[in-house]
């Protein structure tokens, strides 16, 4: 790492130690930022990045340790500190204002408020030639509410640098980009790194931190585990870093499709608020196949998921249940026709936070003479039934009554794919599965995936990870403002060309063609 | 300042904060009574005599929660599932007036059969009242605070004109009230010579009764995992919906039961003043149980209690008995602040 090696130390962490409880979410974290370097600071989620970021903008006070800008040591527990002195974060979620234009976002909070105005036209032409020499093209003048998700990144970003930040942080940039919009991000990071902005890189995507960065920092349980240069490692090296075991690679056989178990036929649903609804979609899910959907989140997944959850109707087109058309479509309807929903959300919509884990998991079946008979419950019976369940999907918990809040969000899941699975269904709607779950549960919610779809499951895996998607699917279909591209075998197509679709080029009646881009 | 929640809380808060709340509401009274120019222990000690500190005292003081613990298990059974009634006492009104409809000899009944078939009746029209606000808020998503709260002038004004006109007491020397029901509809008193009737343990039982609905049914599974989270609920498959009509229904009829118990039980007749707010009251009643319906009987006790005790140390040294109005209204909020404060941790910066 030749030049960075002698270059200056911007920022610098030392022992920092944050508990909370029981929990010790810090240990000791001790590392330097040089001037012109991009660190990528790897882990699994829980693994203390987060509280690392909130202690270093002033969100929390370290326990121990201290925190050192640019030489000089930064008071702890002001969030104001860091941002002065020259630290830019872009967080997973945009904090934009979508009511105003791209240049009032940049602007605002860096003049006061009686200026506003004055010095309209320097800004403008400031915000122009960063605009111009970061690569990071948006209309200064477009509405904030009606840009992608692409584009307010950049914003975030030209905000920074409005600011003068002379440390970016990003936090998981790539989750929301398709991998071309990843790939122009990387760009201007390289270019940001070559004028000396300095970056911190938190990503649990392992070929994106061997991209971009010059040195990784393993986090795991709250410790750094590893220091690496990254031309010294491997991704193979570095996943077992985090995870802290060798990692075996997920083995997916062929399997031969059955028939099709549900159908939709030129189906649209109506748009829900800002959630965009289906447009025309045609789409079969086939015993024993693993159907992925991938798309950048907000282009029509969650309306889908709601279809064949159930809690959707088609407004135009046929929905067919093995080969017949469903009627009265309602949750209890795709529950009882063998729809197993593992929901995007499992603390808001898949489990009740106050209800026990036994109460939890006979909340789609509590009905059956099982559990429910002459309107009695049989608790007995539900416990039986909740203790089948951590037993056999090894959901870590003190007991089946304790309140589901108090898991984590892997075992959380763990009784959800219990609960719908023991009902052993013919369709799987998988929606965002393991997202913000560490890699051990990963690998436990894909092996579970993968069983199910041999034993004759016909599976809808939505991810916004085109990594799962491609990993797992036996056909993918790309998602783009509601509209659904034709079904891709697996192997058909690289990232690249999935992107194309992505990025809504390739439907009828867009310009472009994603078919040149096929492997 | 800001505040973190506390995953699990543990028995030192669950109790603590609670108990510490009551000792507020405490101080806080003793504190009124300073300033009436009392001396608080007195008032204190006076408030606590007149409402346990004879048999006369604690019969009036178990009379007066009877229809708090059937407004308060109204409220509890509809709050828990997330159905804000603040109706209880339109619901009351109505159970009263079905009650005088029906036992005052217009319905020729056995007298055993008599006084079970006019409380069922009473239930029912309770139950209907709040039918009206759970429908539009299900159908057309009409809140359902406004409507049940509107909706106890209506009642009032309603009975209001009944007793000027059609229910008015031909013998009743030109005062709004009705006629005396016969003895086959009256609740008699539990023990000879005691003042205490009835309706006292049918609320116990009813509280046992909601408890046991609520842990043992599928029904109360339904209502509680509707309240704690609809849109789970709705995703797993619940019927929302039908839930919300079941717990509308239940809770209509116990507030009626109320009425019902105050009219047969206690007054005989039905007069403009039959509740002095119970429906209301009940909500208290409901929050300071945190919703749980043997709760409900311990709370209900003990705000009969502060109302009983107020009004006979009011007689006694003159402190106005609004003081158990303002306790009513401190003991809430305390106990609200407390059981906040009990989840999380407060933090500064």
């Amino acid at each position: 790492m030749g030049p960075q090696a002698q270059a200056r130390v911007v920022l610098r962490l030392d022992g920092i130690t944050k508990r909370f409880g029981p929990l010790v979410a810090n240990d000791a974290i001790t590392f330097d930022l040089h001037e012109g370097e991009v660190i990528a600071l790897l882990g699994e989620n829980g693994a203390g990045k987060t509280t690392l970021m909130n202690i270093l903008f002033g969100h929390y006070s370290a326990d121990e340790g201290r925190v050192e800008l640019f030489g000089s040591p930064l008071p702890p527990g002001n969030p104001r500190a860091a941002l002065a002195a020259g630290v830019g974060m872009v967080h997973q979620h945009f904090t934009l204002a979508d009511n105003l234009s791209v240049m009032e976002n940049i602007v605002l909070g860096t003049e006061p408020l009686w200026r506003l105005g004055r010095g309209r036209a320097a800004a403008r032409s400031r915000v122009e030639a960063l605009s111009r020499d970061y690569g990071l093209s948006v209309h200064p003048d477009a509405r904030v509410g009606s840009l992608t998700v692409g584009e307010r990144q950049r914003v975030e970003i030209l905000k920074a640098l409005y600011r003068d930040a002379r440390i970016l942080i990003l936090d998981e940039p790539t989750a929301v980009l398709t991998p071309q919009e990843a790939e122009d991000l990387f760009a201007t990071l390289r270019k940001a790194v070559a004028r000396g902005m300095s970056v911190i890189f938190i990503s649990h995507k392992l070929h994106e931190v061997m991209a971009i960065s010059s040195r990784v920092l393993v986090l795991r349980h709250g410790k750094l585990v590893g220091e690496v240069a990254t031309e010294a490692t491997d991704r193979h090296q570095l996943a077992t870093m985090m995870v802290g075991t060798e990692v075996a690679p997920l083995e997916v056989r062929a399997h031969a499709p059955g028939p099709v178990l549900m159908a939709l036929k030129g189906v649209s649903t109506p748009a829900l608020g800002n959630a965009i609804g289906l447009r025309d979609i045609t789409l079969e899910l086939r015993a024993g196949q693993i159907t992925g959907l991938a798309g950048v989140s907000g282009n029509g997944q969650a309306a889908l998921a709601a279809l064949i959850g159930g809690l959707e109707v088609p407004e135009a087109g046929e929905m067919e249940m093995a080969g017949a058309p469903v009627e009265g479509w309602s949750p209890r309807r795709a529950i009882d026709g063998g729809v197993a929903r593992i929901p995007e959300d499992r603390h808001k919509t898949g489990t009740i936070a106050d209800f026990s884990l036994t109460e939890n998991a006979i909340l789609e079946s509590y009905g059956d003479a099982k559990f429910s008979r002459k309107g009695w419950m049989n608790w007995r019976a539900a416990e039986g039934f909740a203790r089948d369940i951590i037993a056999t999907y090894d959901v870590r918990c003190p007991g089946p009554a304790t309140r589901i809040r108090l898991l984590s969000g892997g075992n959380m899941q763990k009784l959800i794919l219990g609960r719908v699975l023991e009902r052993g269904p013919r369709i799987i709607l998988a929606n965002q599965p393991v997202r913000g779950l560490d890699i051990g549960a990963v690998t436990y919610v894909h092996q579970r995936l993968l069983g199910a779809r041999d034993e004759g499951a016909a599976v809808l895996l939505i991810s916004e990870d085109l990594d799962e998607v491609m990993a797992l699917s036996d056909v993918i279909h790309v998602i783009s403002e509601g509209r659904l591209s034709p079904a891709f075998p697996r192997g058909a197509m690289t990232p690249a060309g999935l992107g194309v679709w992505m990025a809504g080029h390739g439907f009828e009646g867009a310009e472009g063609g994603g078919a040149d881009h096929a492997a | 300042m800001r505040l973190e929640p506390i995953a699990d809380p543990g028995l030192g808060r669950t109790f603590g904060y609670p108990a510490a709340a009551l000792a507020a509401t405490v101080i806080f009274a003793m504190t009124l009574a300073l300033v009436a120019g009392a001396e608080p222990l007195a008032v204190l000690g006076l408030m606590i005599k007149g409402a346990a500190g004879s048999k006369f005292a604690l019969l009036e003081t178990l009379n007066r929660a009877t229809p708090l613990i059937f407004t308060g298990l109204a409220v509890a059974v509809a709050f828990r599932a997330k159905l804000w009634n603040i109706g209880a006492e339109a619901q009351l009104y109505a159970g009263a007036v079905v009650t005088v409809l029906l036992g005052t000899g217009t319905l020729a009944l056995p007298g055993p059969l008599l006084l079970p078939v006019v409380a069922l009746a009473a239930a029912a029209f309770g139950a209907l009242v709040l039918l009206g606000p759970a429908t539009l808020k299900l159908r057309f998503g009409v809140d359902e605070v406004v409507t049940t709260l509107l909706f106890n002038f209506i009642m009032l004004l309603f009975v209001s004109y009944l007793l000027e006109g059609p229910m008015k007491d031909p013998a009743g020397m030109g005062w709004p009230k009705s006629a005396k029901l016969i003895p086959e509809a009256r609740l008699p008193r539990i023990l000879e010579g005691l003042r205490l009737h009835w309706g006292f343990l049918l609320a116990l039982i009813a509280a046992v009764g909601v408890w046991v609905v609520q842990t043992r049914t599928t029904l109360g599974y339904e209502m509680r995992a509707v309240g704690l989270n609809p849109v789970a609920a709705r995703f797993a498959g619940l019927p929302v919906g039908r839930i919300m009509i079941k717990t509308a229904l239940l809770s209509g009829g116990l507030a009626a039961l109320a009425g019902w118990s105050e009219v047969a039980g206690l007054k005989g007749s039905l007069t403009l003043d039959l509740s002095p707010g119970f429906g209301y009251t009940g909500i208290i009643v409901a929050m300071l149980a945190l919703l749980n319906p043997l709760g409900v009987v311990v709370s209900a006790l003990f705000v009969a209690g502060v109302f009983v005790g107020a009004d006979s140390m009011s007689r006694a040294i003159g402190v106005p008995s609004y003081i158990a109005d303002a306790l009513m209204a401190a003991a809430l909020l305390f106990m609200v602040l407390a059981l906040l404060l009990a989840r999380v941790r407060v933090r500064r910066g």
